[in-house]
């Protein structure tokens, strides 16, 4: 089985502190991880690839330092790692994205299966992963916490909901999205520290995929950002507690001072 | 401090450290509590390739040295010295093969030791003989292509959870200690059976429990190296893993100085937090100055080891006993800092006290490492005057 998973190289949200005055994220010095579900995706595409044979490819869209995060995803039983790197790809909101990676993925070679992580905890849109399938015209399932058969040409998982599950066929060529419930990844192994340090990362960059410029990085993602900000915290209410009757015309007199009525 | 590990140490050191703090510490407190043998926790420790650590890399090791050793076991043992000695009584069922085995012996044994797929286990301690261990009683008798052996091994750890057993039995009851030999029993042999779980003060994780043999039969391959070489197995295995149990020691009194350092930081008496008083800072300092000399002492040492070495009895025994005693006083320092907080259960002090204890005791009381590091100096000294 062809697997590929994608990762996204995230800031320790645990760890990050909000700039007061500008409302965005402070990143200096925070360390960046794999985002966390896509380790549930990386987990089950080693588990798979051990029950049915083939390989693990991992790919990520980044900035170089996101080579550590695919060194990571190796020591944790990936065989290959791929980064798509390059500054046309810099400012890329979920819809460029996925036509850059899906651009990216056609030229590896044959794939089965690609995993994502539902979510990403930075920009937390689960977009990417559903929007990478539709720009590769393949059939996707999101949220599964469970695979309960592979075959030939599909596969039979549970998507999760709120409430209960949904048993879903998902014909191969395909992709999922994997939620926190469908496995528990495991540590790495010294052999795999070992194996990361030396292994190849494949870069793929601008001139080595089928793109049009038009749809590249900031200049050519939809997405437009206005403004970013915290939610005003409500001041807390205040509490009556008195006769009914004097309740009632105390709100009224209130609610008329505030113009509302 | 900077030790200067090699990359190759660090990522190991860098790995325990990992599975210390996201399965060790959440789990601790109720494996201690149930007295539960850490299952699912070996797992994990065979998962990342724990156990290949001190085993050739024809086995499918590592190929590490005690170096390497020490650094896994330091690491678990700041999270659980129950599950940390489950772990190293692996290697000290392992080591007599990895010393002194046949490479039929190395075939059989060692790839399922470095997978993590079995856990081995040493017996040598009986009723009467613990830290007169020349006293044991275990026999083997051989038999055409047999041995037969009868006796009992007592606290013996990872008994009834490990496959592979190194067991030490006279072969000539008339020779005393040179009449003893090292065999390899696996479980499930006929006639080799365990007896009762103890009930024990610390590391409470580990299984410690008796081994009895009642005319067990087992190959004669199975004997390690030759008869009369029991106690020179056991004596060298004791001389490499020594070091482990000093780094226990390291590893325990660090997890408590940690404990320390950070709930003195945060407990306010007299309107200040309780770091802020010479009286915590000169505790902290000592417990902090002890660690780091123990640690020292004992990377110095297995280093001097991996070098290949050959007269290493004395500073093996050295780490051990300072590692040992550290602990005691370190864990037992950090329940005093933290007061009555420290005696709770709800804080994990009291604990290490528990476990920190043992480490005076097994592997040879601190008093025989004492014996063992006089002899030697006696030995030293007199040959230089000669």
């Amino acid at each position: 089985m062809n697997i590929v998973v994608c990762i996204k190289q995230v800031p320790d949200t645990t760890k990050v502190k909000i700039d007061p005055e500008t409302n965005t994220l402070v990143r200096e010095g925070v360390e960046s991880i794999i985002n966390p579900f896509d380790l549930y995706a990386i987990e089950e595409g080693v588990r798979l690839r051990e029950a049915q044979g083939g390989t693990v490819k991992v790919i990520t869209m980044g900035p170089p330092q996101a080579e550590s995060a695919l060194r990571e995803a190796i020591s944790l039983g990936a065989d290959e790692s791929i980064l798509v790197s390059d500054r046309a790809f810099a400012g890329s909101d979920t819809w460029a994205t996925a036509y850059t990676l899906a651009a990216a993925i056609r030229t590896i070679g044959p794939v089965d299966l690609i995993i994502c992580g539902k979510q990403a905890i930075d920009g937390d849109t689960a977009q990417v992963g559903p929007s990478l399938a539709d720009q590769l015209e393949i059939p996707f399932v999101a949220f599964v916490r469970r695979v309960r058969e592979v075959g030939e040409d599909a596969m039979v998982v549970e998507r999760m909901f709120e409430e209960g599950y949904e048993v879903v066929r998902l014909p191969l060529p395909g992709l999922m999205t994997v939620v926190k419930e469908i496995n528990e990844p495991r540590l790495p192994s010294l052999k795999g520290k070992m194996r990361a340090k030396k292994a190849e990362i494949l870069r793929i960059e601008r001139s080595a995929i089928e793109v049009e410029d038009v749809h590249l990085g900031l200049d050519g993602s939809p997405t437009r950002v206005v403004k970013i900000f915290s939610p005003e915290l409500k001041k807390a209410g205040e509490k009556w507690q008195e006769d009914p009757d004097v309740m009632a015309e105390k709100l009224v007199a209130n609610l008329r001072a505030q113009k509302i009525i | 401090m900077d030790y200067f590990l090699t990359d190759e140490q660090q990522e190991i050191r860098d790995l325990a450290r990992q599975i210390a703090e996201e399965r060790i510490v959440p789990v601790r407190e109720e494996l201690d509590e149930k007295e539960e043998f850490p299952t699912e926790v070996m797992k994990a420790c065979a998962q990342s390739d724990l156990f290949t650590i001190p085993v050739p890399e024809e086995y499918g090791g590592l190929g590490g040295g005690v170096m390497e050793m020490c650094l896994a076991v330091e690491e678990l043992s700041k999270a659980c010295l129950g599950v940390s000695v489950t772990y190293a009584a692996t290697f000290l069922g392992a080591y007599p093969i990895m010393l002194f085995g046949s490479d039929d012996q190395k075939a059989r044994y060692l790839p399922d030791i470095a997978s993590g797929e079995k856990l081995g286990a040493f017996g040598l301690t009986e009723a009467n003989a613990g830290s007169d261990a020349g006293g044991i009683r275990t026999t083997a008798v051989k038999e055409g292509d047999s041995y037969v052996l009868n006796g009992t091994k007592q606290w013996i750890t990872n008994a009834g959870e490990a496959d592979i057993y190194t067991v030490i039995a006279l072969t000539d009851k008339s020779k005393g200690p040179r009449g003893a030999s090292a065999f390899i029993v696996e479980k499930d042999t006929p006639g080799f059976s365990f007896g009762k779980k103890e009930n024990k003060m610390g590391i409470r994780a580990s299984a410690t429990r008796e081994l009895i043999f009642e005319n067990c039969r087992i190959p004669a391959e199975n004997l390690i190296s030759r008869e009369g070489m029991g106690f020179m197995v056991a004596m060298k295995t004791l001389d490499m893993s020594r070091p482990g149990i000093a780094s226990q020691g390291v590893g325990v009194a660090q997890g408590a100085l940690d404990v320390s350092v950070n709930y003195a930081r945060e407990r306010h008496q007299f309107g200040q937090p309780i770091i802020g008083f010479q009286a915590i800072q000169h505790m902290l300092a000592d417990m902090a100055t002890k660690i780091e000399a123990a640690r020292a002492l004992t990377y110095s040492v297995a280093r001097f080891i991996d070098s290949g070495a050959k007269d290493i009895s004395k500073v093996s025994a050295m780490t051990k006993l300072y590692g040992g005693d550290i602990a005691v006083q370190v864990t037992t320092d950090a329940v005093q800092v933290l007061g009555g907080y420290g005696y709770m259960r709800e804080y994990p002090v009291e604990k290490m006290m528990r476990d920190a204890k043992i480490l005076q005791i097994y592997e040879g009381t601190n008093q025989i490492q004492r014996n063992v590091i006089g002899a030697a100096l006696i030995k030293e000294y007199a040959q230089k005057k000669s």
